[in-house]
């Protein structure tokens, strides 16, 4: 390991428990990932998988009342953002780690004039001049291809379409350079063109700004598009963790190999679609063994009494949290 | 990209604009209270009598040519009292909301959005307030504070207070589930940030619609006082204090008391009528869309 450079973001056992009546159910579990410079890491899963409540736990953003991190370590340049004061972590928010979210059309306040909201995250971060933070604003809007820019800049929100609402939000959280950008399922309320060019943008600022990327979505198209590796979630921890290519080409977890038959292919025009039977189990109703057995084709008796580890599949750098199908990967 | 634009492009102030403009009874209500305030405003020049100028010789004169709402105990003129009194009313109900918008809004704002025991605690505090009615509440204040313009204004703004808490803390609690909040908060705001630049131009509206009702029981409450005797010590005209004052004559004299209640009971309406038609305005459901 002492050959990798530093990673960018570091989560490490991270756990993550939301308040069901008087008791505390995990929402992620344990879950460990290093981000790499430069590097775009998708998180895909059902919904309910735990991918948005990690990427809040990051930054921190999860209600007070009824959410709380558990245990883990959230390593940043070097400081464990789970214990660092609220004030310091305000520091880091929109600076050093900025997000975006899934809906374009309720992120950004109603009632400010779209330059005012970018050139806000800039006033507060780097200070300076109104004038300077509008200026630079201008300057996002035009980075982000919001035709003429400048007349633009004095319009409120509801006067965009949902795309260019997300270049906004793209816009403002470019604005303070961060390090590291979570992405929440940036593309998935937009239509599929308007999601292309969104997704070649991101690829490209990604580039020029030098940034890390938490790229969070259920769509694997997606990520096949733009990830450098995948994650898979389910029912609150990763299952699966490979490069893009050995994802789809070689499937080790039942759960990834049921997603990628479920997801429709250019190349494969003949096979036909296939659901995954079942649903993610509720916070409060996880299996004490593999939490994926429920649906499991292969499952046999040990997946229902052992919780099983996150191992290495014998490929480098793939690990599958699958003791029975390893071998060869699942087709 | 441009159609797409186009198509979503519909200004909202305009269409409240609209919504409200097409009501009747809002105009009749602007009209009504325009008219009270350019009264008030212009009060020296309107009056045809001194409001204070006593005439022994011509007490208790019915309504006349020359006194055309007659005068009262002192000889004094009804009508340049009752224009002199809508200053002090019109003072009343508007310091009095500022106040109590400013201190309600401010106490709902953060109450709502920092939420948990904070929220409970101050809401019961509110609640408790609440359960006294305004008058009474009112008087209690004024008794304790003694009888001057400055010492009602105070009364009337702490028995206001808490409706306009709860009328912010309500939209406060929902606007800080909204993303927006949420995308400010990951960009690094602060909570004074997100609550006074993201969340409070975001239900003023509310408030502010909310106040020309408030307004309108402002200055009954000020009547109210002043007719116990608990609001601007005389000489300074005011309806509550004239109403007050022809009660004693209410028999021989009838004009005393009906003149300030009909011009507490226009006032009173015409903010009813413009907060009613304001309400309705930002109220999607009795919009009709």
């Amino acid at each position: 390991m002492t050959s990798f450079p530093r990673p960018a973001l570091d989560l490490r056992n991270l756990r993550t428990e939301f308040r069901i009546g008087d008791h505390w159910y995990p929402a992620v579990r344990n879950v460990s990932v290093s981000l790499m410079p430069n590097e775009t890491l998708a998180v895909v899963g059902e919904s309910g998988s735990g991918k948005s409540v990690t990427a809040l736990s990051i930054l921190r953003l999860l209600p007070h009342a009824g959410a709380r991190i558990q245990g883990g370590e959230v390593l940043f340049e070097g400081q464990d953002l789970v214990t660092l004061s609220e004030r310091d972590m305000s520091t880091i928010r929109g600076n050093s780690i900025a997000m975006i979210f899934q809906e374009p059309m309720t992120s950004l306040n109603p009632t400010m004039t779209v330059g005012d909201q970018i050139a806000e995250a800039i006033l507060i971060h780097r200070g300076g001049s109104r004038m300077e933070a509008k200026a630079e604003a201008l300057r996002l809007l035009a980075e982000v291809k919001i035709p003429s820019a400048k007349s633009r800049l004095d319009e409120y929100p509801h006067q965009f379409s949902g795309g260019m609402r997300q270049r906004v939000m793209i816009a403002m959280a470019l604005a303070c350079h961060p390090r590291v950008l979570l992405a929440d399922e940036p593309t998935t309320a937009l239509d599929v063109t308007i999601q292309a060019q969104v997704l070649t943008q991101l690829e490209e600022l990604k580039q020029a700004y030098g940034m890390s990327m938490l790229f969070i979505t259920h769509n694997l198209g997606v990520v096949a598009q733009i990830a450098d590796r995948v994650a898979v979630m389910y029912a609150g921890e990763i299952v699966e963790l490979a490069t893009v290519d050995a994802l789809f080409a070689k499937p080790m977890h039942p759960y990834t190999a049921a997603l990628l038959r479920a997801m429709p292919r250019a190349d494969r025009a003949n096979e036909s679609l296939e659901p995954i039977p079942g649903s993610v189990p509720g916070l409060s109703a996880v299996p004490t063994g593999c939490a994926y057995a429920p649906r499991c084709p292969f499952k046999d008796r040990s997946c229902t009494e052992l919780h099983p580890e996150l191992v290495s599949s014998g490929d480098p750098g793939h690990l599958v949290r699958c003791p029975v199908r390893p071998v060869g990967g699942v087709h | 990209m441009t159609i797409g634009v186009a198509s979503v492009a519909v200004s909202q102030p305009s269409r409240l604009w609209l919504a409200f403009s097409r009501n009747p009874l809002f105009w009749l209500g602007a009209l009504l209270l325009a008219i009270i305030i350019v009264v008030a405003v212009f009060a020296p020049l309107i009056a045809p009598h001194d409001p204070l100028e006593q005439n022994i010789v011509a007490r208790l004169e019915p309504p006349s040519a020359e006194f055309l709402f007659g005068t009262d105990n002192y000889g004094r003129d009804v009508l340049s009292r009752l224009i002199y009194g809508a200053r002090v009313s019109l003072m009343v109900g508007f310091v009095a909301i500022l106040i109590a918008m400013t201190i309600g809004c401010t106490i709902g704002i953060v109450a709502g959005y920092v939420g948990g025991a904070l929220d409970q605690l101050v809401m019961g505090g509110l609640d408790v307030l609440l359960s006294f009615p305004a008058l009474l509440l009112g008087l209690m204040i004024a008794a304790m504070l003694g009888a001057s313009l400055q010492n009602l204004i105070i009364a009337i703004a702490i028995t206001e207070i808490a409706p306009f808490a709860r009328v912010a803390r309500a939209p406060t609690i929902a606007l800080k589930q909204q993303d927006f909040v949420i995308a400010g908060r990951a960009l690094g705001f602060g909570p004074v940030r997100i609550m006074g630049v993201h969340i409070l131009p975001n239900l003023i509206s509310d408030v502010v619609v909310m106040s020309s009702l408030w307004m309108a029981s402002a200055i009954r409450t000020e009547a109210s006082l002043s007719f116990i005797g608990l609001g601007v010590p005389p000489p300074t005209p005011t309806w509550g204090s004239m109403i007050r004052e022809g009660f004693d004559n209410i028999l021989d004299a009838w004009w005393l008391a009906v003149f300030p209640s009909l011009a507490i009971l226009v006032t009173v309406l015409a903010l009813n009528l413009l907060g009613d038609a304001l309400r309705d305005a930002i109220d999607p459901k009795l919009r009709g869309e």
